[in-house]
């Protein structure tokens, strides 16, 4: 008999749970904000073997190949984090999949939490994958399974686009049993699964011919549903968008795309006849837009003053009158660095030297405002290690410090530095290890000697890695020892080596977290 | 309040005065009571002491997590300078909590954790869902000092309804 049960999931909650459902058994991500739930809930299930990974295209390979192996499996990551997997991204559009596998991304519109606010559905564009797209998390859990059943039956990864207003908002959401899917044998394929040119040609055959079949399921599937009410106003749109436009419009006509690529040509067409007046509503790019105007068809989108932040509902009205975008402006109380956060200390430190400073993504990039305005430099994850190299090209007058945090530095500062010392780069590194993810909530890493489920594991030791990655020097010092550290920072400067001080506490607000039961969200009904 | 219109409540402050917790409670309590809720979250790196507000929305049938702006009925707010910032999205005759906020304090004094709690007991004196609902929410969603959450809860309850 299967038992149901309705109990408050956020996005991301129901995205694991709708998966476990599906048969998971893989998956694999780095942390980010808005993503970082969904891997922490699918930590529970003793069925799933889930993973933080080092980095991003890590983890997709590693699922991905999990996939080939024969698990239904599933990458999990911010937007930007698809960015670090682009390269296996592109190329498993040829070689497709043996189990369903899924990527997972949760983009940032209104930038919450991240350094942009990329719209990754243009890259089922890019890659020629199927885009899925839920507008709530109850719709979440339901897709999410549809999203493996048509990996599997186009052979193909799907693409699954979740909006941080998604991943963090909570609904009623009836939830099942989970369905055991019987794990699939691997056959060597050379043809499918060794990309050669020779290969890779006929596999790209194979994805233009798999793309005209997708189109065919996009244009039949329920899930690109017309609601056909009001005649004289309808709207095309996707995602949260859905639902702000229902609280202003509730009699208006709507073909809301849950698959939005390949594009359902027809059925947008066919809505657009039917309706007098269509507006697209969307969110940050004009996606959907776009190819409406490819097809000529006659629609009114948003002034490009919607394409920046967040859609919230009082947009709605405002891009039906066609105007630009208004909203109020608020002040917020600007994020500071915890009291007490041993961040503080490097930056007060720093503040009495004459240098430029590299930062990276975490806590840490806070140095930047008052009272340390301490940090110049903040790109994307490693760049606290490259931009040290780069700026130092440059700039002759002053040193330049890179600053990076632990997890970060796992993630992908390793190979600045070998970089950094294969091309005879001098000044200073400070690798902020605080003992974890911070940033995100308080994840484990490879520098903490402990796994996603809070094993015990084997434990990376920076010392010896900045090592053999040809740092002249490693200091290792507590920066609560604020003159030592501030001397062997004077010493360091000085010196013409290229020299790593690893900077280490641990993050105060860890003590309360690192917990390993207190991570997740009590919900009622889950607790396996 | 009609039971066949969606309420919506917002409930501000900064980082670290468990707001998100709260609001977590009054959605699980909306939902043991049979509504459709949604809820959800503005807050930039609040947990570094930045703003957060959450709203909780529930009724029949709710569409936006997100209500419009003026449209909200009730507006609670756990810190004074935050106050101004919201105050434009209650509705005309929406019911505004924030003179509440100086007895809670007044009655949690050092026990600062329970602020929250206090203002759901407040809460509670407006919304159509029994005190049962809201006891068992709470007790799901903290885990530890239960006890004292719900002698808060009650006390804040009280004090509401002596409106």
């Amino acid at each position: 008999m299967a038992t149901k049960k309705t109990v408050l999931f956020s996005g991301n909650e129901a995205l694991a749970y709708g998966a476990y459902e599906a048969g998971l058994e893989f998956s694999a991500a780095y942390p980010g904000t808005p993503s970082t739930e969904i891997t922490q809930f699918l930590s529970q299930f003793k069925e799933i073997d889930s993973q933080w990974s080092v980095n991003e295209k890590v983890a997709f390979e590693i699922a991905y190949a999990a996939s080939i192996g024969g698990k239904r499996s599933m990458y999990i990551g911010k937007h930007v984090g698809l960015n670090v997997a682009m390269d296996p991204f592109m190329t498993s559009a040829y070689t497709g999949v043996n189990a369903g596998f899924v990527i997972v991304t949760c983009d940032d519109p209104g930038m919450h939490s991240s350094q942009n606010e990329q719209d990754n559905r243009l890259f089922a564009r890019v890659g020629k994958m199927p885009l899925l797209e839920p507008s709530s998390p109850s719709e979440t859990k339901e897709l999410i399974k549809k999203a493996f059943e048509i990996s599997e039956k186009f052979d193909t990864p799907v693409i699954f686009r979740m909006t941080t207003r998604i991943c963090h908002s909570k609904e009623n959401v009836t939830i099942q049993e989970r369905k055991d899917v019987p794990i699939k044998n691997f056959t060597p394929n050379p043809q499918k699964y060794v990309m050669i040119p020779r290969y890779a040609m006929m596999r790209h055959i194979e994805l233009e011919n798999r793309l005209l079949k997708l189109k065919k399921f996009a244009e039949n599937s329920p899930l690109n549903k017309m609601e056909v009410k009001d005649k004289k106003l309808g709207f095309i749109t996707s995602g949260v968008t859905y639902l702000y436009a229902k609280e202003y419009y509730p009699n208006a006509s709507y073909l809301k795309l849950s698959i939005s690529y390949p594009f359902p040509e027809k059925k947008v067409r066919d809505f657009c006849k039917k309706v007098k007046k269509v507006f697209v509503l969307e969110e940050l790019e004009p996606f959907i837009q776009n190819n409406c105007e490819r097809l000529g068809l006659k629609v009114y989108g948003r002034d490009a003053s919607f394409h920046i932040g967040e859609m919230k509902p009082d947009h709605i009205p405002q891009i039906v009158a066609g105007k630009t975008k208004k909203d109020k402006p608020l002040v917020n109380r600007p994020p500071e660095l915890c009291k007490g956060c041993p961040h503080r200390i490097v930056f007060n430190t720093l503040k009495k030297f004459d240098v430029i400073v590299a930062g990276d993504i975490g806590c840490y990039t806070l140095g930047t405002l008052p009272p340390f305005n301490g940090l110049h430099t903040c790109l994307c994850m490693g760049a606290g290690v490259t931009f040290q190299e780069g700026l130092s090209k440059s700039i002759q007058n002053k040193k330049v410090v890179g600053v990076i945090g632990d997890s970060t530095f796992v993630h992908s500062g390793i190979t600045g530095l070998i970089n950094a010392a294969y091309n005879k780069t001098k000044g200073v590194i400070l690798i902020l290890d605080n003992a974890t993810t911070a940033m995100t909530g308080g994840q484990p890493h490879p520098a903490t000697g402990k796994t996603l489920k809070q094993e015990e594991t084997k434990q990376l030791s920076l010392e010896k890695i900045c090592e053999v990655c040809g740092a002249d020097s490693i200091d290792v010092i507590d920066p609560a020892q604020v003159n030592d550290f501030e001397e062997i920072l004077r010493k360091r400067l000085d010196e013409n080596n290229l020299s790593v001080i690893i900077v280490r506490k641990p993050c105060i607000l860890m003590k309360q977290k690192m917990h390993p039961k207190t991570f997740t969200n009590p919900t009622p009904g889950v607790g396996r | 309040m009609k039971d066949d219109n969606v309420t919506s409540i917002v409930l501000y402050g900064i980082g670290g005065q468990g707001n998100v917790k709260a609001s977590e409670v009054c959605g699980l309590a909306a939902l043991l009571s049979g509504y459709h809720v949604k809820k959800t979250e503005v807050h930039g790196m609040s947990q570094r002491g930045g703003s957060v507000e959450s709203y909780i929305r529930f009724g029949k049938k709710v569409f936006s997590p997100l209500p419009a702006d003026g449209t909200v009925d009730i507006l609670i707010c756990l810190h004074e300078e935050e106050y101004p910032r919201l105050i434009h999205q209650l509705k005309k005759d929406g019911i505004d909590l924030f003179p509440y906020l100086a007895k809670a304090k007044e009655a949690v004094g050092e026990q600062k954790l329970f602020l929250n709690t206090f203002m759901l007991g407040v809460l509670s004196a407006f919304l159509p869902i029994k005190t049962e609902h809201w006891l068992n929410a709470l007790n799901q969603t903290f885990k530890y000092a239960q006890e004292e959450n719900k002698n808060f809860f009650l006390k804040g309850k009280h004090s509401g309804e002596q409106k």
